[in-house]
């Protein structure tokens, strides 16, 4: 029983990293005012040009750094309709997903071809802390991403409550016309916000691939980042609540894998849809009392 | 108002200008890739009937998508609600054996209609009776509803003989009529069409189409005017979910005629892309349905013909919708300066 703890506990922050850091992520883009429904396909455009880079350079961390660039760039170009143009979010966002999307997998083939071997690399290794300590030493033995995603939070949270550009980023966020009027480029605050979210979110998708598979495939991000948008409401838009957010998730997630194992007669895949429901019903019950920032969803126009 | 019809055509000119940086870096020729996108596909009969084929459930998705936006409701879970309806097309076709096609079409239509509504039904009664954000809710849904489908698919309609994750074939009174010989063009593509009159005039000519419309330009508006606003978003919700479980419908008798995890190739998603192309009015999403039926057409013949990947199709679609996206606006803009 003891061992089963502490292996639920080791896997649910390996399938919180990705969560974390998109969701993070997510939170810089809210905070400023923008739904950034393009968080799908950023991830999964990490995912792929992590995987690419890591491949072709042969070390992994030009690949992390080239996701994290990638969504970067996602993140730029989604400023570009939501921020400079203010179009509709909804729209624009998913417009980015599909776009991000439809390049992953296009560059995918245009780099590695139609071969019927899936291309891999060799992962990230586990580093253990604590390789002395029989319940400590399995719960750290993680990636060092899992260990960067979980340093964020904290760093985050000083950020955006302790710095004027996070006090900027929470104003632009609630009252742009205010933040405007303090001489603040409510434009070039957003975009910045949406560039670092979206480095966040690279990042975030490369976990999966330069650290978790190995390989890329065309279902490696499979709605982890709608789950993220649904976790940043559920945080209620405050860093430490996205960690308790993502280990939920993560743990029904780790526990369901583990159920699976335990011989109960119930199709597998009920298992696999539990977190979505799980997130469903969080969502419902953390919905009531979600402060949204006020200008979320509505661009910003100079008069 | 002459610019308004001349933003489609500007969108595409540009697009194709922005994706043929992709040509180039996949080693093809854009002049090259764009005659066969774009002239190859409409110079045989059976490949521009094959447009038709790809567009019909884009116009159904199209139409789900547009009835929804129309109201102010986003629902982004066409594509769940795709399924939905599929599944229920599936129990249908192979279960009524011994039933004429003509109550057994208009069976499957209902209850596909049904079960699209059904699906629909969880966001759409958090979104207006606990104000749960729909985006995020149809989403996830649309990550359940694959699940479902491969317990389905692995479970009591596993194939017997093959193993093969595929529900019992459909039997033949069950199957869409074919309307030209040798061509895949079947009644799911006339169906479509009914349908858009059927929205255009529900939305443009009637009192619920006018409330539709007022709920979703302003909801305090809308309430002002004394709209029920909320029952106005439930019900486009559900019916724009039935609409996009008629596209399942379509797609299963018309063309499949057994369930399979790869029965939508995103047609959910790329309806949104319709919807907006075609200015969430019925007559442009037909058009733009048509239009991203060729984009689809045309990457199979350049992947062919020229090896670039397929996925152009998708990246030319994507790009478009940003493209035209950002034209609209820019239009706006100028109305507003002059």
């Amino acid at each position: 029983m003891g061992d089963f703890i502490i292996d639920i506990i080791a896997a649910t922050l390996r399938v919180a990293t990705p969560l974390i850091f998109a969701t993070l992520g997510e939170l810089f883009c809210e905070r400023a005012g923008i739904l950034n429904l393009g968080i799908e396909g950023t991830m999964f455009f990490g995912a792929f040009s992590g995987f690419a880079a890591a491949s072709l350079s042969g070390s992994l961390w030009v690949g992390v750094l080239t996701a994290l660039v990638g969504g970067m760039l996602s993140g730029w170009l989604m400023s570009l309709f939501s921020v400079r143009l203010g179009v509709n979010q909804h729209v624009s966002g998913l417009g980015i997903t599909l776009l991000m999307t439809a390049l992953s997998l296009f560059g995918f083939r245009v780099i590695f071809g139609e071969s019927r071997v899936l291309p891999s690399i060799t992962p990230f290794k586990q580093l253990s802390i604590f390789p002395n300590s029989p319940v400590l030493g399995e719960i750290f033995s993680q990636y060092a991403l899992t260990y960067i995603a979980i340093a964020l939070i904290p760093i985050v949270w000083w950020v955006v409550y302790r710095t004027n550009f996070g006090l900027n980023l929470r104003s632009v966020g609630d009252n742009p016309e205010a933040t405007d009027a303090a001489g603040i480029n409510v434009y070039n605050l957003r975009t910045i916000a949406l560039v670092i979210g979206g480095a966040l979110m690279g990042v975030g998708g490369a976990f999966l691939s330069v650290a978790q598979l190995g390989s890329f495939t065309f279902g490696i991000v499979a709605g982890r980042g709608w789950v993220c948008i649904a976790l940043i409401i559920f945080a209620n838009w405050h860093p430490i609540k996205v960690l308790w957010g993502a280990l939920l998730f993560g743990s029904v997630q780790a526990l369901q894998s583990r159920l699976q194992l335990t011989g109960i007669k119930l199709p597998y895949e009920l298992f696999l849809a539990l977190p979505y429901i799980v997130t469903i019903i969080a969502l419902t019950l953390a919905g009531r009392n979600a402060s949204y920032p006020a200008a979320l969803l509505k661009p910003y126009k100079r008069e | 108002m002459w610019t308004r019809a001349l933003i489609p055509v500007a969108a595409v000119l540009a697009t194709f200008v922005i994706t043929s940086i992709f040509i180039i870096l996949a080693g093809a020729n854009p002049f090259e890739a764009y005659y066969n996108f774009i002239i190859v596909p409409l110079s045989s009969k059976f490949s521009a009937l094959e447009v038709l084929v790809k567009a019909t459930p884009l116009i159904f998705t199209g139409l789900a998508v547009t009835f929804a936006f129309a109201a102010g409701y986003y629902n982004i879970g066409a594509e769940g609600q795709l399924y939905a309806g599929a599944v229920a097309a599936a129990w249908v076709g192979a279960t009524f054996t011994n039933l004429p096609a003509i109550v057994v079409v208009p069976l499957m239509l209902v209850l596909g209609f049904a079960a699209g509504m059904l699906w629909a039904l969880l966001p759409a009664f958090l979104k207006v009776k606990l104000k749960v954000d729909e985006v995020v809710t149809t989403l996830l849904m649309n990550s359940i509803i694959m699940y479902f489908i491969s317990a389905l698919l692995n479970g009591p309609w596993r194939d017997p003989e093959t193993g093969w994750p595929k529900s019992p074939e459909f039997f033949e009174a069950a199957r869409f009529v074919q309307l030209i010989p040798k061509s895949r063009l079947h009644l799911g593509f006339v169906i479509a069409l009914i349908l858009v009159v059927i929205v255009f005039i529900v939305i443009k000519r009637t009192p619920f189409g006018l409330q539709m419309r007022a709920a979703g330009a302003s909801k305090a508006g809308a309430l002002f005017a004394g709209i029920n606003v909320n029952r106005t978003m439930l019900i486009a919700a559900l019916v724009s979910g039935g609409i996009a479980g008629l596209a399942g419908v379509s797609e299963i008798a018309g063309i499949h005629y057994h369930l399979i995890s790869e029965l939508s190739g995103g047609y959910g998603y790329t309806g949104i892309i319709v919807a907006t192309l075609g200015g969430l009015n019925p007559i442009g999403v037909s058009v733009a349905a048509m239009f991203i039926g060729l984009i689809d057409t045309g990457a199979q013949t350049v992947s062919r013909v020229l090896g670039v990947p397929v996925y152009l199709g998708d990246v030319v679609q994507s790009t478009l919708l940003l493209v035209t996206l950002s034209m609209l606006l820019l239009q706006n803009y100028r109305i507003k300066r002059i």
